[in-house]
C-alpha cells in the first residue's frame, strides 16, 4: 500500500494510483478495488467504474511484453488491417490475448502518433513505425530474444519527475 | 560549447526513434570514436520531415547539413564522405533550412522544434525562450488576455474558439482558485502535432501556460498526456522538473510576486478524454463521462473552479504573441483564421510530417506539393481531415482553402489540422463503418444518440455492406445520422456521422458493390 501512501496527497488520485498499480504488478487485481475504495473513502462501484472505463487498465496478468498495434485510419491506410491479422496469425492469439508461453499480450490501440510513418506498432514503452509484417516478426524475434528490451524507456507513467531517457 | 568541437543532430523525437535514431546514435558515436574524431552529438526534437528521419545534420559555418534517412549502416559511409564538415554523399540534402520542404513553411509555434536541445533551458533561452512570459511577468492581467484576443488565436484542438475570449471569462469569474488546463489527448488518428512539440519543445508549453496562468489568476495546472505517448510525458515531466530548478515554475516565478504550479497527469487510453469535460473529469480521478454545458468549464470547471482548457498547440502559440505582439501573429492567415496551424501529412503519402503554414493553404498544395503523392504511387481517392470525426473528402474538393468558415460550409473540419491520405484501394463504405465501430468503442456511453446509435450504424452499415435493401438502409442510416448529430451531448456522437455522410455523398458506389454483385449473380442464374 505504500503506493496509496505515494499518491494519497495528489487530487483526483485514483488514476495515478491505478497506472502506479498497473506499473508494479501488470494489471489491476480485482483485489486492490475494495482496498482503494476503503483507502480513498470510494464507492467499490465507484472504483469499479473507473478501473472498467479505461482500455488502459488491464483487469488479467499480461505477458511479460505488451504489443499494442495501431487500428486507426492513418495506419489503415497503409496497410494496419493486414498486419492485424498477419499478428494474430503469428502470434495465435486475439486482442487482450496473451501467447502460449507467455511472452507477449496483444493489444488493440488507437493511434500511438506516428501516423506519417503508419504503420505503427509498440512493444512494451517503444514504437515503431513503418512495420511490415516481415519487421513485425524481426521485432517481435528480438523481443523475445532480448528480455530487458521493454526497460529501455524508464517507465514514464508514475508519478515522478525523473522518467527521462539517459 | 567549446567551439571546434563539431556537433551532430540526431533526434529522440518518438517518431524518428520508430525508425531507428537510437541505433543511429549510436553508431556514429561509436564510429567516431573508432576514428578517433571527437565530436558532440545533441539529441533535438524532429523537424518534421518525417518521410526521412532518422534525419542527421552536422552544425557547418554555412548552417545545418542534413543526410536522411540514415541507417546505422550507412554510418561509415558518411564519415568516409566527410560527412561531418558537410561533405557530398547519396543521402545528403544540403543545408536543412534550404530543403523546399522546410523553406516553404511559416514556423511560429514550431518554430524550436529539432533546432534545440529539448532539455537544455539554456539553449531555449538563446532561441527566444520565456521572452513572452518576461514581457506576461510585467503587464496586467487585462493587457495579456488583450494581447492575446488581438492576435485572433482560435482553439487549436479543433473546435476553433477565440482564446482570449475564453480566457477573459476565466480572468473576470470570482474564484479562491483557479486552474490552467493543457489537454494534450491528441487521439485523432493523423495527428501527431502535440506530441512533436512536447518531445522538441517542452519549454514553449509551460511557457504558454505560465503566461496563461498569469493572464487569468491561477496558481496551478495540469497537462493531461496520453497514456500512449511515454516518450512525450517522460519528456515533459523532465522539461517539468527544469523548470522548477531554474526558477520559472513555483512560487514567486522569478522574484515576482506570481506563483504557478504544474504537474502532469496521464489518460488511460479513452479517446473520449479529448473532450474538454471528459478530460476534466478524469483528472478528478474519475470515469471520462463528458458534463453537459453549461455550466461552462470557463467558469466551473476542474474540480468546480474556473479553468482554462487549451489545446496544446493553442498555449504553444502564446509564448510567441507575448513576446511578438498580437499583431504580428494576426498578420498570417485569411478571413477569421489567423495565424498558422501545423498541419499533419499522414498515411498513404511520400512526405508524411509537419507543415506549419498560415491558413488559406489548399489541401492541394499540402497534398501534392508537400506531401508529394501517394507512397503507393497510385491516385489519391478520399483524404479525411480533422480526425475519426471529420469528413473524407474526394479529390474534387481539394481547391478548398484550409480555413474555419471555408470547411464548416462544407460539413468539413479543420479539426486539429489532421490529414489522412488513401489512395484507390480505399473500401469507403468499410471506412463509415469503422467510423461507427470507433465510436461504439470509444462512446462515454452518457447520452443515448451516441450510444446506442453507433452501435445501431454499425449493424446497417453492414447490411448495407453484404447488399441487403441497400436503398432502404441508406435512408435509415441518414436519418439515424440525423439523431445523432441532432441528439448528442458532445462531438463524439454528434460529428461521427460526418465520416460516415461524407462517405455515402462523395463515393456512393462503395455502398453499391454488393448489391451489384447480387444483382449480376441473379441474373447469370436466370
Amino acid at each position: 500500500m505504500t503506493i496509496v501512501e505515494d499518491n494519497r496527497h495528489l487530487r483526483g488520485a485514483l488514476l495515478p494510483i491505478l497506472h502506479a498499480l498497473q506499473e508494479e504488478f501488470g494489471y489491476i487485481d480485482e483485489q486492490a478495488i475494495p482496498l482503494l475504495a476503503t483507502e480513498l473513502n470510494l464507492s467499490r462501484a465507484d472504483v469499479h467504474g473507473v478501473v472498467s472505463f479505461y482500455h488502459e487498465f488491464r483487469r488479467e496478468k499480461p505477458g511479460r511484453h505488451i504489443i499494442k498495434v495501431c487500428r486507426a485510419e492513418a495506419c489503415q491506410s497503409m496497410g494496419a488491417n493486414a498486419l492485424v491479422d498477419h499478428i494474430k496469425t503469428r502470434l495465435q492469439v486475439d486482442f487482450h490475448g496473451t501467447t502460449a508461453d507467455g511472452a507477449f499480450t496483444l493489444e488493440p490501440v488507437f493511434c500511438l502518433g506516428n501516423c506519417a510513418l503508419s504503420p505503427a506498432v509498440m512493444i512494451d514503452e517503444n514504437l515503431h513505425g513503418r512495420v511490415s509484417l516481415d519487421r513485425f516478426d524481426e521485432l517481435a524475434a528480438e523481443t523475445r530474444a532480448n528480455p530487458t528490451a521493454h526497460q529501455q524507456i524508464p517507465r514514464a507513467l508514475s508519478h515522478s519527475h525523473k522518467g527521462h531517457a539517459q | 560549447m567549446s567551439g571546434h568541437l563539431i556537433t551532430v543532430f540526431v533526434p529522440r523525437d518518438s517518431a524518428a526513434l520508430s525508425v531507428g535514431a537510437d541505433a543511429v546514435a549510436a553508431a556514429i558515436r561509436a564510429e567516431a570514436s573508432s576514428r578517433g574524431l571527437p565530436l558532440r552529438i545533441v539529441r533535438n526534437g524532429s523537424r518534421g520531415m518525417l518521410y526521412l528521419e532518422p534525419l542527421v545534420e552536422v552544425e557547418t559555418p554555412e548552417g545545418r547539413v542534413a543526410y536522411g534517412p540514415v541507417t546505422p549502416a550507412d554510418v561509415p559511409g558518411l564519415f568516409d564522405a566527410g560527412f561531418l564538415t558537410g561533405g557530398t554523399h547519396a543521402l545528403g540534402h544540403g543545408l536543412t533550412e534550404e530543403i523546399p520542404y522546410f523553406k516553404k513553411q511559416e514556423r511560429l509555434t514550431f518554430a524550436r522544434c529539432g533546432i534545440i536541445d529539448p532539455l537544455s533551458v539554456e539553449d531555449y533561452r538563446a532561441h527566444g525562450g520565456f521572452r513572452g512570459l518576461e514581457n506576461a511577468l510585467a503587464m496586467t492581467q487585462a493587457d495579456i488576455v488583450k494581447m492575446v484576443t488581438d492576435s485572433g488565436l482560435r482553439g487549436r484542438g479543433g473546435a476553433g474558439f477565440p482564446t482570449g475570449i475564453k480566457w477573459n471569462t476565466v480572468m473576470q469569474a470570482k474564484a479562491d482558485e483557479k486552474f490552467v488546463c493543457c489537454n494534450a489527448d491528441e487521439g485523432d488518428s493523423g495527428t501527431f502535432a502535440d506530441r512533436m512539440i512536447i518531445e522538441g519543445d517542452p519549454f514553449c508549453l509551460i511557457e504558454g501556460m505560465t503566461i496563461a496562468a498569469i493572464a487569468v489568476g491561477a496558481t496551478s495546472g495540469y497537462v493531461y498526456m496520453r497514456s500512449e505517448y511515454p516518450h512525450a510525458t517522460a519528456t515533459l515531466r523532465h522539461a517539468i522538473k527544469l523548470a522548477y530548478d531554474e526558477g520559472w515554475l513555483g512560487d514567486n516565478i522569478h522574484g515576482t510576486d506570481r506563483t504557478f504550479h504544474l504537474d502532469v497527469r496521464v489518460g488511460a487510453g479513452a479517446y473520449i478524454c479529448g473532450e474538454e469535460t471528459a478530460m476534466l473529469e478524469s483528472l478528478e480521478g474519475k470515469r471520462g463521462m463528458v458534463r453537459a454545458k453549461p455550466p461552462l468549464p470557463a467558469l466551473e470547471g476542474l474540480f468546480g473552479k474556473p479553468t482554462v482548457v487549451n489545446n496544446v498547440l493553442s498555449l504553444c502559440s502564446v509564448p510567441i504573441i507575448l513576446d511578438k505582439g498580437g499583431a504580428y501573429y494576426r498578420d498570417f492567415g485569411v478571413g477569421r483564421s489567423r495565424g498558422t496551424l501545423p498541419f499533419q501529412l499522414a498515411g498513404n503519402l511520400r512526405q508524411g510530417g509537419i507543415v506549419e503554414k498560415a491558413f488559406g493553404i489548399t489541401l492541394h498544395e499540402l497534398l501534392y506539393d508537400f506531401g508529394g503523392g501517394t507512397i503507393t504511387g497510385r491516385p489519391i481517392r478520399a483524404v479525411q481531415v480533422g480526425g475519426p470525426l471529420g469528413a473524407y473528402l474526394p479529390p474534387s474538393q481539394f481547391d478548398l482553402p484550409k480555413d474555419y468558415e471555408a470547411f464548416a460550409a462544407q460539413d468539413a473540419m479543420v479539426g486539429h489540422g489532421g490529414i489522412v491520405v488513401f489512395d484507390d484501394s480505399v473500401d469507403m463504405a468499410q471506412q463509415a463503418r469503422f467510423a461507427m465501430e470507433f465510436c461504439v468503442a470509444e462512446s462515454c456511453g452518457k447520452c443515448t444518440p451516441c450510444r446506442i446509435g453507433s452501435t445501431r450504424g454499425m449493424e446497417t452499415l453492414d447490411k448495407i455492406i453484404a447488399g441487403k435493401n441497400v436503398d432502404a438502409n441508406l435512408d435509415l442510416l441518414a436519418d439515424l445520422c440525423d439523431v445523432m448529430v441532432d441528439g448528442s451531448l458532445c462531438a463524439m456522437g454528434g460529428m461521427t456521422p460526418y465520416p460516415v455522410r461524407s462517405a455515402v455523398k462523395h463515393f456512393p458506389e462503395d455502398f453499391r458493390k454488393k448489391q451489384h454483385a447480387v444483382r449480376v449473380t441473379h441474373i447469370a442464374a436466370e
